[in-house]
């Protein structure tokens, strides 16, 4: 074994153990904002990964969108529904615990005997390395072009559809008057869409 | 079968990784009492998926890498659908002013 093979996989190893250590603190971890920062450590160290498998270009989209969007809107949505609430104890809570965690561990039995015991067609073609890249656009825009034109409709529909969702139509009150401008809202506002906690 | 001499790393161990993360995610999404982790588990399910993808499309798939191709899709629909959902979240937590998954039992039979 040279070097640059070990350097490899202890690569692969240090990434695989902030991976699983890390998702393991995002679902344990009482506090949700360290979870959401481990959040953003696995996504890293997934990056991470797909740079070992010279796929730099995935890597970048990865890095962009996960870290720098996802994350952040996870942080911000931590920020905007941060309350201190006690949750209600339930009944059975350990037993529910115990049984998905066993349900769990049977889907993960499944999954490493399929891993372990398919004969893959290893191995394949050689890879093609950092022309992936190049190889990526030709694809967007050839055999792909329908499915990347239907993900910015998509993208175009979510944004509109994330602004519907969480704007908060807000009574404002006239600065002469006093008076709230939107009377017609108020009437309408049957169920309590205006609760302000803060 | 890690330790074979041509290649460090074998498209087993991307898979295994895989299949615990993807676990982890499953429980975290069953057991989460906080509608965010709820999300958050969702993502690392994602994540799973996509080793899954990156490591088929490097090993099987080295000329064509229609796996990195399906990864960006998925990435892309990730995104739509952390916004959408945390959208979502936000008008939940205006209307019933709780993030406890117990307390979203309205369409509960």
């Amino acid at each position: 074994m040279n070097i640059d093979h070990s350097i490899e996989l202890i690569c692969f190893l240090t990434l695989s153990i902030v991976v699983i250590a890390g998702s393991l603190g995002v679902i344990l971890l009482t506090n949700i904002v360290y979870s959401a920062f481990l959040l953003g450590g696995v996504f890293m160290a997934v990056a991470g990964l797909y740079l070992l498998l010279n796929a730099s270009f995935v890597a970048a989209a990865q890095v962009l969108v996960y870290v720098g969007a996802v994350n952040v809107l996870i942080l911000f949505a931590i920020m905007l529904v941060n309350k201190k609430e006690e949750l209600k104890p339930l009944k059975n809570l350990q037993i529910r615990k115990i049984l998905s965690a066993g349900v769990c561990a049977g889907l993960l039995a499944l999954l490493v005997r399929v891993d372990l015991i398919t004969p893959w067609a290893l191995p394949g073609p050689n890879a093609i390395g950092e022309e992936a890249t190049v190889r990526i656009g030709e694809h967007l825009f050839t055999d792909y072009l329908l499915p990347f034109e239907l993900a910015s409709v998509l993208l175009l529909m979510a944004m509109i559809g994330a602004i519907v969702l969480a704007r908060r139509d807000v009574l404002v009150a006239d600065v002469g008057t006093g008076d709230s401008v939107d009377q017609s809202l108020i009437e309408k506002a049957k169920t309590p869409i205006l609760i302000d906690k803060s | 079968m890690f330790h074979n001499s041509a290649e460090p790393v074998t498209l087993q161990a991307y898979l295994l990784l895989a299949s615990f993360l993807f676990c982890i995610g499953v429980w975290g999404l069953i057991n989460s009492r906080n509608a965010v982790r709820v999300l958050m588990s969702i993502e690392l399910m994602l994540n799973a998926v996509n080793i899954n993808l990156m490591a088929f499309s490097s090993y099987l798939d080295g000329e064509l890498i229609r796996g990195q191709v399906f990864t960006v899709f998925v990435i892309t629909v990730a995104a739509a659908e952390a916004a959408v959902g945390l959208a979502i979240l936000l008008s939940l937590y205006r209307n019933r002013v709780t993030i406890d998954m117990e307390n979203f039992n309205l369409l509960r039979w």
